[in-house]
């Protein structure tokens, strides 16, 4: 069975890699190395190929098999039956939880059959620390066709026509921008990259600079030459190293090749790009306090009296745009505005990047048409809830978005029908939460997210913000009052009006939202001292159902404290002076039995 | 491990040599500095404020502005505990507890005998191995209280071997 232009990929994102998946990798390079075959295949380290959850993949071309979860000790077994006798392995195959069955392709299963890959196009297919791969697949045909074959205000009008909105959250009209800050006299312009990914649960950008380098840059350098800036910048985040180390080899290829330097492919335009590390401050995401912090200065926002199209980095004119929406650049400017606007829906085109992570069984990145509905997220491509418990909302964007219940599941998702609800698209995450997360808990864990990153500058965002969560503390801890909801809504009011940057501005969104639709959750907690979900340590105790048990014992097994007591066959107690209230015996329960409570206020021998 | 609280100038004056006199350089010769000290010794601020020209103060307040830095010694092991909100969701909490007690440090803080440092980090990305640990940048997924025990373990081990 020997093939020619045979290709293993192996995926080296960080998931995988955190899988073991680079000695599976250095396997097959060693394995192949002393094998007898007369063609030997290619092998590639790749990017993140979005299930992260069944990592390390491995793919192999072009027959177009998927293996999921391989371990080094299998790659002997992949190379002698599927390499040498096209023998597919069927316990590698991924394995359909919904439709019970293993699929050979990847392509056919109901995770990657919906999407729609634009941004994420090469991802997984290449080696991104190969320029060559990259322009196997098209790479640096945008720029050539931008700079021979298109003047600048081509370029832009091109970008203006295909409507695309800045993929960062805002949603703000990549073409305005550029043209705004093309008419700007006043040089240097700067082209900056927002790769400061802070929003927990998102991580499409990180995916795109470690598996797709050349695609930010080639985007940067075509919007360089629109608007005539020949200095970019790349802030990555601290805390993404291979995205750093990929895109830093990305810069010296590119400008061994002549797409980055003096002269660009003998154009006459130069173009020069610098990667700038950040912090660890969540603040620098936001475009002033990022700029901020390019130029040395602390991460501190400013006013936005005067856009930074007009005075930005420097106070010289500059263009900001996130990771993904300079990936979509090259495709625009090679496919024309009117393919790109076929895609998604009238005022949203093209596709968005998900991160669908949280109680969804299949974990990972997801590149869908935008108005795709959230059920089609969720249950089809995601596979649906862990365990099939109950789906009780997701949240998305980050910690200035707002969670979005179960009645909205059939919403469109696209920038404006979630603003409309009160959530925001925000960078594409998309936390899916199960009857076993506590709403509450939620809005306290965002709003202590946000006490740590607010810079301090404002006052009703440092300690508006932490008042909120020391209402919400208290209210976790079984010490809420009525009168805090109230509270909570003044505060949110006044944070919102008050705060100078997105960060104060859209902070109280998740208690707002989740007071919205989950109020008698609050209330539970506040007047019944209970909470639904189990989670609240103070406001929650376990015991089991007397009629429902079948004394299989299972829940005394797992019991870390021995707290559960009882005969085989015959219903079994929980001693409460012992329970840690860990829920495992809630989670492990096979009939339903254990019941949660909320605080206890009999003893349990009664 | 003892903790030395002189500097080595020509360290210092190595990793100032790689960089521009220009203040936008300020963040990366800091970060260098934490990577080759393990935190921001006073006298490389007083010695860096010289080299850019800017205020002391200036240094200062981005030493304790950006979460990367510090001016305390880290440990020889950094623990980075991952609270996004995948993380949380699915028991970060439960990790921080066990190891809180098991260093019986608290997060920013370091072991007595030097050889750790608990940080809790806001999303490394890396949603789909929920909840995560990670030590000096190798990952741990789908981590549990008993894994965390035998994780370590081995760098008690390593350390005292």
């Amino acid at each position: 069975m020997i093939k020619e232009n045979r290709k293993i990929l192996v995926c080296c994102g960080t998931g995988c890699l955190a899988n073991n998946s680079y000695d599976v990798y250095t396997q097959f390079l060693e394995k192949l190395k002393n094998t007898n075959i007369e063609v030997i295949p290619q092998v590639k380290a790749t990017g993140c190929n979005g299930l992260c959850e069944k990592g390390p993949v491995v793919k192999i071309l072009p027959d177009e098999i998927s293996y999921f979860k391989v371990k080094a000790k299998d790659v002997d077994e992949i190379v002698l039956k599927t390499i040498l006798k096209g023998e597919i392995i069927d316990r590698l195959l991924y394995f359909d939880l919904n439709d019970k069955k293993r699929i050979v392709s990847h392509k056919d299963a109901n995770f990657y059959k919906h999407q729609h890959k634009i941004a994420l196009r090469n991802i997984g297919e290449i080696d991104p620390k190969d320029i060559d791969d990259y322009k196997k697949r098209d790479g640096y045909k945008a720029l050539h066709k931008a700079l021979f074959e298109m003047t600048p205000d081509e370029v832009i009008s091109q970008i203006e026509d295909s409507h695309l909105r800045g993929r960062g959250g805002a949603g703000f009209p990549t073409g305005n921008k550029w043209r705004t800050c093309s008419n700007y006299n006043n040089n240097p312009k700067y082209v900056v990259c927002n790769g400061d990914e802070g929003d927990p649960g998102a991580f499409m950008d990180r995916s795109i600079m470690e598996g797709d380098p050349n695609t930010v840059i080639e985007g940067m350098i075509i919007c360089g030459y629109a608007i005539n800036s020949n200095n970019g910048f790349l802030y990555i985040r601290d805390e993404y190293q291979l995205a750093r180390k990929n895109m830093q080899i990305a810069i010296d290829s590119a400008k061994e090749h002549g797409f980055l330097g003096k002269n660009i492919l003998g154009s006459g335009f130069d173009f020069e790009l610098e990667i700038v590390r950040g912090g660890g401050a969540f603040v620098c995401g936001e475009s002033s306090a990022l700029m901020a912090s390019i130029e040395g200065n602390v991460g501190e926002p400013r006013a936005k009296y005067i856009r930074s199209v007009e005075k930005g980095l420097w106070d010289k004119p500059t263009v900001l745009n996130n990771v993904e929406t300079w990936a979509n650049i090259p495709p625009i400017i090679i496919n024309g505005a009117e393919w790109f606007k076929e895609i998604g829906t009238a005022k949203n085109s093209g596709t968005k990047v998900f991160s669908l992570v949280g109680k969804v069984k299949n974990t990972g990145l997801v590149e869908i048409p935008m108005g795709t509905t959230l059920r089609e997220l969720v249950f089809d491509i995601g596979g649906g809830i862990i365990k099939n418990r109950p789906f009780k909302a997701v949240q998305t964007g980050g910690p200035s978005g707002g969670c979005i219940p179960a009645e909205h599941l059939d919403i469109s998702l696209d920038f404006d029908s979630l603003g409309n609800i009160g959530s925001m698209m925000g960078s594409g995450g998309v936390i899916v939460l199960d009857d076993t997360t506590c709403m509450v808990d939620l809005a306290r864990y965002y709003m202590e997210f946000l006490s740590e990153e607010s810079c301090g500058k404002c006052t009703t965002c440092r300690e508006g913000i932490n008042t909120m969560l020391n209402i919400l503390n208290n209210i976790i801890l079984g010490k809420g009052k009525l009168e805090d909801i109230e509270l909570l809504e003044s505060l949110s009011e006044t944070i919102r009006e008050a705060s100078l940057c997105g960060l104060g501005k859209t902070a109280p969104n998740p208690v707002m939202t989740t007071l919205k639709y989950f109020k008698n959750e609050y209330m539970d907690h506040i007047i019944n001292k209970k909470c639904p979900a189990g989670v609240c340590k103070n406001l929650t105790s376990y015991s089991i159902d007397k009629e429902e048990c079948i004394g299989c014992g299972a829940c005394a097994k797992k019991c870390p404290t021995s707290a559960i007591i009882g005969e085989p066959k015959k219903p079994h107690i929980i001693e409460q002076d012992k329970c840690i209230k860990c829920g495992s015996c809630f989670s492990v329960c096979p009939t339903g039995a254990v019941k949660i409570g909320g605080a206890l206020i009999e003893s349990y021998n009664k | 491990m003892k903790i030395d609280n002189s500097i080595d100038y020509n360290q210092l004056s190595n990793i100032l040599n790689k960089y521009k006199q220009e203040k936008r350089f300020t963040l990366a010769i800091l970060q260098d500095i934490q990577t080759e000290f393990n935190y921001i010794p006073k006298e490389a601020v007083f010695h860096l404020a010289e080299y850019l020209n800017i205020p002391v103060s200036e240094i200062y307040s981005m030493a304790t502005f950006y979460k990367a830095l510090s001016l305390t010694p880290k440990g020889k092991h950094i623990i980075k505990v991952c609270n996004g909100t995948a993380c949380h969701i699915r028991g970060s909490n439960i990790l921080i507890d066990e190891i809180k007690d098991l260093l019986k440090i608290k997060p920013g803080e370091t072991t007595a005998d030097g050889l750790f440092s608990l940080e809790i980090v806001n999303c490394l990305g890396a949603c789909a191995l929920a909840p995560v640990m990670v030590i000096d940048n190798k990952y741990y997924g789908a981590m549990t209280k008993e894994k965390i025990m035998e994780v370590i373990n081995e760098y008690k081990e390593a350390a005292y071997d």
